[in-house]
């Protein structure tokens, strides 16, 4: 095997091919892992005791199921019952529901360590309660929740690797094939995992970057 | 002195939290540009009197009026009526995540809906009436107590409230810093705002009161202007109560 046009003709063609679809994931799953994770951390801390039942349940089984198994469900499972999702829609629903799961835990946590007395001097002046959520409590635990909620990306990053399960040719899946096509397992694996650090580095200096641009003196972020 | 001269009218206020019974029966009012101090030993409801007022508590029982209008059960419309009765915390509580400017300014905006060139004008103008105009881009944990209570000060200016509720005030802070605090509090009595005072600075009492009152277990026990609370007290409880902090005062004084 000639090395050189291996990688131009063969290699670099299908990673940038899989990365793209790996990016695709991440992109689709991040925002709205995000905003479910808020929403459901919301849920659980200032909702009806219903809702706050429920919040918690969700991240109760979400947290306890493999989540290939719940990959699975979504794209094996749900036909039986009417909803056909593509292999690509059911990742990145997974990926979303588990990065929301994890995400919740952080900015609750992040929640209840904002000062009571902050939220009743913000009642006294008059604000509701929403206001109060928006303007004094989610800022600060949004902050102070940018270290776990960073880590949960990287988790994604990496676990966005399993919608390979479900066929799709993401980058993880494009270096398995490659790899078993010309039986250069060890030079093409190698390649992949430097991708995958490459975007968990790029990941880390951007976080670092929006930190010192949060930075707000005795808050920690 | 007609009723219009009264901004602030409590009336027969109760409060228990589960069996503990923490207020029963108080009432008072507050004429406007008077400033009333309240006094009396530790967990007799003096805090609780001044949460009941503006609502952060409900009281069980009893009304409270500002300027007539009955504060108590008044639903949607106690955002308004917060806005008219400032408040200010023993510890503060400045919004961690934003400058001395923006804690004054946030409540202009999203409560009061005021436009943005005319809240950051206000806020300044807030800052500069407690001497905190040089600190405006700082954030809470760069500013000492006495600065960080003068912002908090400012905050419940900048809404141009009817009262002002302040909750021992100076009690979190060193003789040197409450110095600067009380300060800025006898300039705002000077100025006519009208002040419900929790505190025990019976220099500041002395000085600045139209009125103390002396509570103790849930019940206003005595209440006057304080040359009378303050030297010839009715109740020997009051005597006893004034005399151990102006010994404590004086003291620290040495
Ligand atoms: N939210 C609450 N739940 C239960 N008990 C409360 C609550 N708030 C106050 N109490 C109790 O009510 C009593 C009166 O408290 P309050 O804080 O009003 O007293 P205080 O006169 O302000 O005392 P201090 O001088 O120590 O500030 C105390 O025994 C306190 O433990
Ligand atoms: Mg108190």
């Amino acid at each position: 095997m000639d090395t050189a046009p291996f990688i131009t003709t063969v290699l670099v063609p299908a990673l940038t091919q899989g990365l793209v679809i790996t990016l695709q994931l991440i992109v689709l799953a991040a925002p709205f892992g995000l905003l479910l994770g808020i929403g459901i951390a919301l849920g659980r801390q200032y909702g009806s005791r219903g809702v706050s039942v429920l919040c918690k349940l969700y991240v109760i089984f979400v947290k306890g199921c493999p989540l290939l198994l719940l990959l699975f469900i979504l794209y094996f499972g749900l036909p039986s019952v009417g909803i056909t999702l593509s292999a690509f829609a059911a990742s990145v629903i997974g990926f979303i529901l588990c990065n929301a799961a994890y995400n919740s835990e952080y900015v609750r946590g992040a929640i209840l360590s904002v000062k009571d007395g902050q939220m009743v001097a913000a009642q006294a002046l008059g604000m509701t309660r929403q206001q109060t959520i928006r303007e004094i409590v989610l800022p600060q635990a949004l902050r102070r929740a940018i270290p776990g909620l960073s880590n949960e990306f990287i988790y994604l990053i990496k676990y966005s690797s399993l919608a390979y399960m479900l066929t799709v040719i993401e980058l993880s899946g494009a270096g398995k094939l490659v790899a078993t096509k010309y039986f250069a397992y060890n030079e093409v694996f190698f390649a992949v995992g430097l991708v995958y650090l490459a975007l968990v580095s790029i990941t880390t200096a951007a976080v670092h970057i929006l930190e010192k641009k949060v930075a707000v003196p005795g808050l920690i972020s | 002195m007609g009723p219009d001269d009264i901004v602030l009218r409590v009336e027969d206020i109760h409060k228990k939290f589960g069996e503990k019974v923490v207020l029963r029966g108080v009432s008072f009012s507050v004429k406007k540009g008077d400033t009333v101090v309240v006094i009396g030993p530790s967990g007799t409801g003096k805090s609780t009197l001044l949460r009941c007022i503006n609502q952060l508590t409900p009281p069980d029982m009893g009304r409270v009026f500002l300027h007539g209008e009955e504060v108590t059960n008044s639903g949607a419309k106690i955002s308004y009526f917060r806005q008219k009765i400032g408040m200010v915390f023993q510890n503060f509580f400045l919004f961690d995540h934003l400058t001395a400017l923006r804690n004054v300014e946030i409540a202009l905006l999203r409560v009061r809906k005021m436009d943005p060139k005319a809240a950051r004008e206000k806020a300044v103008y807030e800052l500069d009436q407690v001497g905190m105009s040089d600190w405006a881009d700082h954030f809470p944990a760069e500013l000492s107590g006495g600065q960080a209570q003068r912002v908090s000060i400012a905050r419940a200016l900048a809404m141009d409230p009817e009262v002002i509720l302040f909750d021992e005030p100076t009690s979190a802070l060193d003789p040197e810093l409450t110095r600067e605090v009380l300060e800025v509090m006898k300039k705002l009595a000077r100025t006519g705002l009208t002040m419900v005072v929790v505190s025990h600075e019976m220099g500041f009492a002395t000085s600045v009161a139209s009125e103390i009152i002396f509570m103790e277990g849930g019940r206003i026990v005595e209440q006057g202007p304080p040359h009378i609370l303050m030297s010839d007290p009715a109740y020997p409880r009051t005597r006893k109560f004034v005399s151990q902090f102006a010994d404590l005062a004086g003291q620290r004084k040495e």
